[in-house]
């Protein structure tokens, strides 16, 4: 007999707290070392999101804000697979997305870059996989930006994203990137990732999805934390 | 297969995670309303500040909170309350899995690569809380960190980052 257990954060992959280049983790990465825990009922429930909380544009940023006519830059639609760790498809989980405009400048009211906003593009959306954990959305490609952490310091081009999956401790929060940008050889928040876990940071080209005369195609796939059985414990 | 790995959310996460808080045009996922205070006469207010190293209430935090006893899901940021605290209305759970009552809390900020994971326990429940599986595996001078203090409208949480109340996070 056994119970499913999540397994726990692979650090091979993800990054540490503290990754000083990166410098506002100086001062907010815990210090102590973390309390290893039983995985109760707490963590392997989590909210249900559905249809419900899906709006008919939220898939598609390029319409989903339009005020008076079509956002500006380069249109992408971004497709790929939720999986857990074993590469089983997450069907019907929930995927928040938010990135900055083609110019690089993000709708939020402390992004000072003094780069164009574009009134017809907010720059969120929302999207649930299908049965086969499949997911798809339309954007205008992000630009670069510039922030403050060191001299000249530019974040690459990317797109950020929230899941779910089946409870709490699958929660991810992460960012996709381009193939072949020059700036993620400079970028703390990509180094910080170990080596073995940063490609799976970066989409991949997909012709096969590019949509003619329309949309250029990248695939990005996102794999959660899976189970493993463990022995039942004598109780 | 390899998990994606975690990154930032970043200073801007508001216009996509808690827009209706931060008053932009885009229809909130989930709220820091966990029940309505309106028609639920047991509310309960649970506040606090996240706190950074040198002391610094921090502005750009966000935090979930799940109660798995009730199946109640809340999301804040700390970056609209004048003194920058989060904010949850909801109802005390009671004890689940044999466990005290309690709150997952989930931390995310810029600075942090991956997030974090707390429990928000309650002061005024003693005998549970002492016999407490995940509390008793947490040194006893620590165990402060995860119990709120009830105030005139619920609980307060202080969730420090670092320092010598640094809060305890688990790894689960
Ligand atoms: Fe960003």
């Amino acid at each position: 007999m056994s119970d499913l257990t999540y397994n726990l954060f692979d650090r091979k992959v993800q990054p540490p707290y503290l990754a000083p280049d990166y410098k506002s983790t100086v001062l907010r990465a815990p210090t102590k070392p973390l309390v290893v825990i039983k995985q109760s009922l707490s963590e392997l429930t989590g909210p249900v999101f559905g249809e419900m909380h899906v709006g008919p544009l939220d898939h598609d940023l390029t319409k989903n804000a339009r005020i008076n006519g079509e956002p500006l830059g380069e249109r992408i639609v971004v497709h790929g697979k939720v999986m857990d760790e074993n590469g089983r498809p997450i069907p019907h989980t929930l995927i928040e997305l938010w990135q900055a405009n083609s110019a690089g400048r993000y709708v939020h009211k402390v992004d000072q870059h003094d780069a164009p906003l574009d009134p017809n593009f907010l720059g969120t959306g929302r999207v649930l996989t299908d049965a086969d954990g499949k997911y798809k959305f339309y954007t205008i490609k992000p630009g670069a930006y510039p922030w403050g952490n060191h001299y000249n310091a530019w974040r690459p081009n990317h797109i950020h994203f929230s899941l779910f999956g089946p409870n709490i401790s699958t929660r991810l929060v992460t960012q996709m990137y381009f193939p072949g940008d020059p700036l993620l050889q400079y970028d703390p928040l990509f180094l910080a990732v170990p080596p073995k876990g940063r490609d799976l940071l970066v989409s991949q080209f997909d012709l096969s999805i590019t949509e003619p005369s329309f949309a250029l195609g990248y695939r990005f796939d996102f794999v959660l934390r899976g189970t493993h059985s463990t022995p039942f414990e004598n109780r | 297969m390899l998990q994606t790995p975690s990154q930032t959310v970043g200073p801007y996460f508001a216009y996509g995670l808690t827009p209706e808080q931060y008053l932009y045009d885009f229809k909130s996922l989930v709220g820091n309303q966990l029940v309505n205070p309106i028609d639920q006469p047991d509310a309960i207010t649970i506040s606090g500040n996240v706190i950074d190293g040198q002391g610094q209430v921090i502005t750009d935090a966000m935090i979930e909170v799940w109660d798995a006893q009730n199946k109640l899901f809340g999301r804040f940021g700390t970056g609209t309350d004048p003194k920058s605290r989060f904010i949850f209305h909801t109802i005390k759970p009671g004890s689940i899995d044999g466990q005290a009552p309690h709150l997952s809390v989930i931390v995310f900020m810029r600075g942090q690569l991956i997030h974090s994971y707390t429990r928000l326990y309650f002061s005024d429940e003693d005998e549970l809380n002492e016999k407490d599986v995940v509390l008793n595996a947490v040194p006893q001078e620590r165990r402060q960190t995860l119990i709120a203090p009830k105030n005139a409208t619920g609980y307060e949480f202080n969730i420090y980052m670092q320092g010598e109340q640094e809060t305890v996070f688990f790894e689960v």
